[in-house]
C-alpha cells in the first residue's frame, strides 16, 4: 500500500502504468498465497478451481456490462435485483409455456428494466445512481410479489444444462458463457465506434457531444446492456440451482462494481477494460473461495468483500489525481 | 429539425442576416448580419458584451435566433442543432472543450468519424498514421499516441484545430485561439490558417489582439452593443478606426462617477520582483490605503494570475510580498484572509450566495462565530449586522428575511459583497466585478468600490471592461505576457486639447486611449 500512495516513485521507476496491471499481479499473488496456505485443504484441486469459475461466471458476465456503464460515467445498482427478478420470471413462464417462453420472459425482463432505467435517466434526467437505486427496490419487490417469496422450481433438464448446470467434458457450460461474454465485450469496447463513444462519453461528455456523439443515446444503450446482462446472469443462477428465486443475485451489484474497478475501470468514466473486469471477478471469486476453505463464515466474507471495494476505489481515485 | 433548401447561386460560406436575439428582457443582438466567403479569414470584433459569442452560438446551433435567416454553404438552416451545424461543415475551436482527456490524440482527432478496417472494426493504427501525417504537414510537434489529458495548452489547441480539419470542416470558427499559444506556435497557427484559406475554408477569427487581426484577417465585422457597426476589408481599416468602431460614441453610463483622491500615505501592500508559477513575471507594485488600482490586459496577459497569486491560490515562486510593512507568505487562501485580503471572484454568484436563503442569513454566514456565544446565535447582533450592511450597501430588498433569489441581479451581487465585507478586509481584489449585471447596477457597484476606498481600504480591480476600469481606478496598470508594462495615473487618460469637457466625451477618449495602449504593449512590449 505504501507504494500505491506514492505515484511519483512509481513514475520514477518507470511503473507509471503499474496500476493498470495491478489486477494481474494481485491475482497471481493471491492465487499463490492460497495455493501455499490452503493447498492441503484442496484449493488446487481441479474441481475446486472449476467451482470458482462456476460461482464467478454470473458476476463476471455482469461485470463485462458494468465496464460499459462505468466507462460511460454512469452506474447501475439494480443488477442484483434484476437478476433475481429474471430468474423468477423465467421459472414462472417456463412452468406455464415451456422453455422458449421461459427464456423469452427472462430476457424481456432485462430489456424492459433497461429501457425504464434509460428513459428515466436520459429523458427525465435523474442521475443513474438514483434511478437504479430505486429500481433495485422495485425489481426486488416485484420478484417477491409475483413469486409469493417462494422458490419456483425449474424441471427442464435441457434448460438447467444449458443455463448453468451442464458440463462439456470436464468443463462447465458456465465457463463458455463467461468466455463468450468476455470476447464480445472486449472487441466491442476496443474496436467498434459504439465502444469508443462509450469511452468518450465518460471521458468528457461535453467534448463527446461537441464532437457529434449522441451521448444520451450512448447512456441509454449501456443501461440496457447492463440490465440485459443481469437478466442473463439471473437465468444462469436459475439453471444452476434449478430454481427461480428472488434472493438470487442479491447484493451482486457490489461484487460486480468492485470487480470492474479492481480490473482498472474508472468509477469516474472514460477508462475501462473488459479483460480487467473478468480478472477482477475471478479475483473476488478466488478470495471468496479461499475464505470459505479457510473456514470463515459468511459474515466475515462480507467484511472482506467490503474491504476489497474500498481498496479498489482508493486505487482508482489515486490514479485520477496523478 | 432542419429544412434544407438548396441555393447554389450563393458564393458565401456563411450568410447570416437580420439576426435578433433576446434573453428575457435583454436584447443581445439586434438586426446583425455576418457574411463570410470561402477562402477568407474574417475577423469578428467587438468589446465585451457586443454579442460576438451569441452570434457564433447561433451559427453553431447552440442558441436559436428570434429573428433573421442563416445560410451555410448555400443551405438554409432553420432551428438547427449543434450536430446539424457540424454536419453542414461548421467546426468551432473551443478553449479546451472538444478533446476527451482519456482518449489519445489520434482517437480524439477521429472521434465520431472513426476510420475502420474492412471488417468494420475501428482502425487505430491507420488513424495514428493519418494523424502523424497531418501534424507533420502542418509542422506541429504532437505525439498522436499521447493521451489528450497529458498535453500542454498549446498542443491541445493545435490538436483541436487539426481535429476540425480532419473532419473536413468548411467553416472554421476560432475564438481567441492564440491565448494559450507561444509566439512560435502562433506563427505556426497562422501559416496553417493561410494554407486552409488557400484550400477554400472559410475562417471566422475572434480575437482582442489587433496585431493578429491586422496580420491575418482579410475582412472584419465589428459589433457593438448587439448591433452591426461595419463590415469592411482590413485594407480599409486602421487600428485607430477599428478601436473607434469598437468603443463607439455612446457613453455607457459610467461617466458620471466621481473619483475623489482618497489615497493615504501608508502603504498596505507592496510586491517586490514577485513571480508566479507561470505568470506574473517579476512584478513590482505598491498599493496605498484608500487607493483603487485597476489592472488592464488582454486575455492571457496574466491579469487574473495576479489575483490568484495574492489570494494564495497559486503561491508566488520568487520575490517578496509585504503587507502593511511586514513580509508575508501566502501559501493558501486562508493565509491571505488572515492578512486581511479578500478576493471577490468572477463567479461569485455561484460561489458566494445561497439563493434560497434570506439576505440576513447570507450576510452573516461567514461571521457567525462573531455574532454568537457558545454556539447560540444572538438574534439581536444577527439582525443588526444585516440591517447595517443592507443600509451601507444600499441593497434593495423587501426585508432582511427575503430570499436572495427574489432580488435583482445587481442587488444579489451586493449581498455577495456584504458577505465578504462582513469580515472587514483591508485589501480587496475584485475580479471582473460587474460581469453579467445591468448598467445601472454596474455604476452602483463602482460607486461602492470608491466608497470602500474612502474608508481607507486598498483595492485592486481586474477587468476586461475598460470603461469600468477607467471609472473606478486612480491608477491603471497594463499587463502583457505576464509582465507589468505600464503604470499610469488616471490623469494621463484625460484629453488636454479639448476645452469643453463633457463626462461622456472624456470617458470615450480615455477608453480609446487605453484600448490603443493595450494593443501597443503587445506589439512593442
Amino acid at each position: 500500500m505504501a507504494e500505491a500512495m506514492t505515484p511519483s516513485l512509481a513514475t520514477r521507476l518507470g511503473l507509471a502504468n503499474w496500476r493498470q496491471n495491478i489486477i494481474y499481479f494481485g491475482f497471481v499473488g493471491i492465487f499463490v498465497f492460497f495455493a501455499v496456505t490452503l493447498g492441503h485443504k484442496g484449493f488446487l484441486d481441479s474441481n475446486n478451481l472449476l467451482n470458482i469459475v462456476r460461482q464467478t461466471a454470473p458476476i463476471a458476465i455482469m461485470a463485462v456490462a458494468m465496464t460499459y456503464v462505468l466507462a460511460a460515467g454512469e452506474i447501475d445498482l439494480s443488477i442484483g435485483a434484476v437478476a433475481g427478478l429474471a430468474s423468477v420470471a423465467a421459472a414462472m413462464a417456463m412452468d406455464v409455456g415451456g422453455v422458449p417462453l421461459g427464456i423469452l420472459a427472462g430476457v424481456a425482463t432485462g430489456l424492459i428494466v433497461g429501457v425504464i432505467n434509460g428513459v428515466i435517466s436520459t429523458r427525465i434526467g435523474i442521475p443513474t445512481f438514483l434511478t437504479t437505486l430505486a429500481m433495485m427496490g422495485v425489481a426486488k419487490g416485484t420478484s417477491m410479489w409475483v413469486s409469493g417469496t417462494k422458490a419456483v422450481p425449474i424441471l427442464s433438464d435441457g434448460y438447467n444444462w444449458f443455463f448453468g448446470g451442464g458440463y462439456v467434458g470436464p468443463l462447465p457450460v458456465l465457463l463458455f458463457w463467461m468466455l463468450i461474454a468476455a470476447a464480445i465485450g472486449h472487441v466491442v469496447l476496443r474496436r467498434t465506434t459504439f465502444g469508443r463513444w462509450v469511452l468518450a462519453t465518460g471521458g468528457s461528455e461535453t467534448a463527446a457531444r461537441y464532437s457529434g456523439v449522441n451521448t444520451r443515446n450512448i447512456k441509454f444503450k449501456v443501461l440496457i446492456i447492463s440490465s440485459f446482462a443481469a437478466a442473463i446472469a439471473g437465468m444462469l443462477y436459475a439453471g444452476r440451482f434449478q430454481t427461480g428465486r428472488f434472493q438470487l443475485g442479491e447484493g451482486d451489484e457490489l461484487s460486480v462494481i468492485a470487480a470492474a474497478v479492481l480490473g482498472g475501470t474508472s468509477l469516474f468514466g472514460g477508462k475501462g477494460t473488459v479483460v480487467g473486469s473478468i480478472m477482477g471477478a475471478l479475483m473476488i471469486g478466488l478470495i471468496n473461495n479461499g475464505l470459505i476453505l479457510a473456514g470463515l463464515e459468511f459474515s466475515q466474507q462480507l467484511i472482506a468483500r467490503g474491504a476489497i471495494i474500498i481498496l479498489a476505489v482508493a486505487i482508482s481515485q489515486n490514479r485520477k489525481s496523478t | 429539425m432542419t429544412h434544407a433548401v438548396a441555393n447554389p447561386a450563393d458564393d458565401y460560406a456563411v450568410k447570416m442576416s437580420g439576426i435578433g436575439k433576446a434573453f428575457g428582457a435583454i436584447k443581445v443582438l439586434d438586426d446583425v448580419s455576418l457574411d463570410v466567403r470561402p477562402g477568407e479569414i474574417h475577423a469578428l470584433l467587438g468589446g465585451n458584451g457586443a454579442g460576438k459569442s451569441t452570434i457564433l452560438k447561433i451559427l453553431r446551433g447552440v442558441h436559436k435566433p428570434d429573428a433573421g435567416t442563416l445560410e451555410v454553404l448555400g443551405t438554409r438552416l432553420i432551428d438547427h442543432t449543434p450536430e446539424e451545424s457540424k454536419r453542414a461543415g461548421i467546426a468551432m475551436i473551443f478553449q479546451e472543450m472538444s478533446l476527451v482527456p482519456t482518449l489519445t490524440v489520434a482517437q480524439n482527432i477521429f472521434l465520431a468519424n472513426e476510420l475502420k478496417t474492412n471488417s468494420g472494426l475501428i482502425d487505430d493504427e491507420t488513424a495514428a498514421k493519418r494523424a502523424t501525417e497531418l501534424f507533420k504537414s502542418l509542422d506541429v510537434d504532437v505525439d498522436p499516441l499521447a493521451e489528450a489529458g497529458s498535453l500542454g495548452a498549446g498542443q491541445r489547441q493545435l490538436t483541436e484545430i487539426v481535429k476540425a480539419i480532419a473532419q473536413k470542416a468548411r467553416v472554421l470558427i476560432l475564438d481567441e485561439p492564440s491565448t494559450a499559444l507561444s509566439a512560435h506556435d502562433v506563427e505556426k497557427l497562422f501559416a496553417f490558417l493561410t494554407k486552409l484559406k488557400a484550400e477554400g475554408v472559410a475562417i471566422i477569427y475572434v480575437s482582442h489582439r489587433m496585431d493578429e487581426i491586422m496580420k491575418i484577417a482579410d475582412r472584419a465585422t465589428i459589433l457593438r452593443d448587439g448591433r452591426h457597426v461595419i463590415t469592411a476589408p482590413l485594407a480599409e481599416l486602421t487600428l485607430d478606426s477599428i478601436i473607434e468602431h469598437i468603443v463607439g460614441k455612446q457613453s455607457r453610463g459610467l461617466s458620471g462617477i466621481t473619483r475623489e483622491d482618497t489615497r493615504r500615505d501608508d502603504v498596505l501592500l507592496e510586491l517586490k520582483n514577485v513571480s508566479g508559477p507561470h505568470k506574473p513575471i517579476d512584478l513590482n507594485l505598491t498599493l496605498h490605503a484608500g487607493e483603487v488600482v485597476g489592472i488592464a490586459g488582454l486575455l492571457g496577459s496574466g491579469r487574473s494570475a495576479i489575483a490568484r497569486l495574492l489570494f494564495g491560490i497559486d503561491p508566488k515562486t520568487s520575490g517578496e510580498i509585504i503587507v502593511a510593512g511586514k513580509s508575508a507568505e501566502f501559501k493558501s487562501p486562508a493565509d491571505a484572509i488572515a492578512h486581511g485580503i479578500a478576493l471577490i471572484p468572477e463567479d461569485r454568484l455561484r460561489q458566494g450566495v445561497v439563493l434560497e436563503h434570506s439576505v440576513a442569513d447570507n450576510i452573516s454566514l461567514s461571521v457567525l462565530d462573531r455574532i454568537s456565544r457558545r454556539g447560540w446565535i444572538s438574534q439581536q447582533k444577527w439582525s443588526d449586522l444585516a440591517a447595517e450592511k443592507i443600509k451601507s450597501l444600499k441593497v434593495k430588498t423587501s426585508s432582511a428575511a427575503a430570499a436572495v433569489r427574489t432580488l435583482s441581479g445587481g442587488n444579489q451581487q451586493k449581498v455577495v459583497l456584504a458577505k465578504w465585507l462582513a469580515s472587514d478586509p483591508r485589501i480587496i481584489i475584485f475580479d471582473e466585478p460587474t460581469a453579467g449585471i445591468d448598467i445601472g447596477s454596474k455604476s452602483e457597484i463602482i460607486q461602492l468600490i470608491r466608497d470602500l476606498a474612502r474608508q481607507g481600504r486598498a483595492i485592486i480591480v481586474i477587468s476586461s471592461e475598460l470603461n469600468e476600469l477607467l471609472a473606478a481606478s486612480d491608477r491603471i496598470l497594463v499587463m502583457s505576457d505576464g509582465r507589468l508594462l505600464r503604470d499610469m495615473h488616471r490623469n494621463e487618460f484625460e484629453d488636454s486639447t479639448v476645452r469643453m469637457h463633457t463626462a461622456a466625451g472624456d470617458m470615450q477618449f480615455a477608453e480609446r486611449k487605453l484600448q490603443t495602449i493595450l494593443q501597443e504593449v503587445r506589439n512593442y512590449g
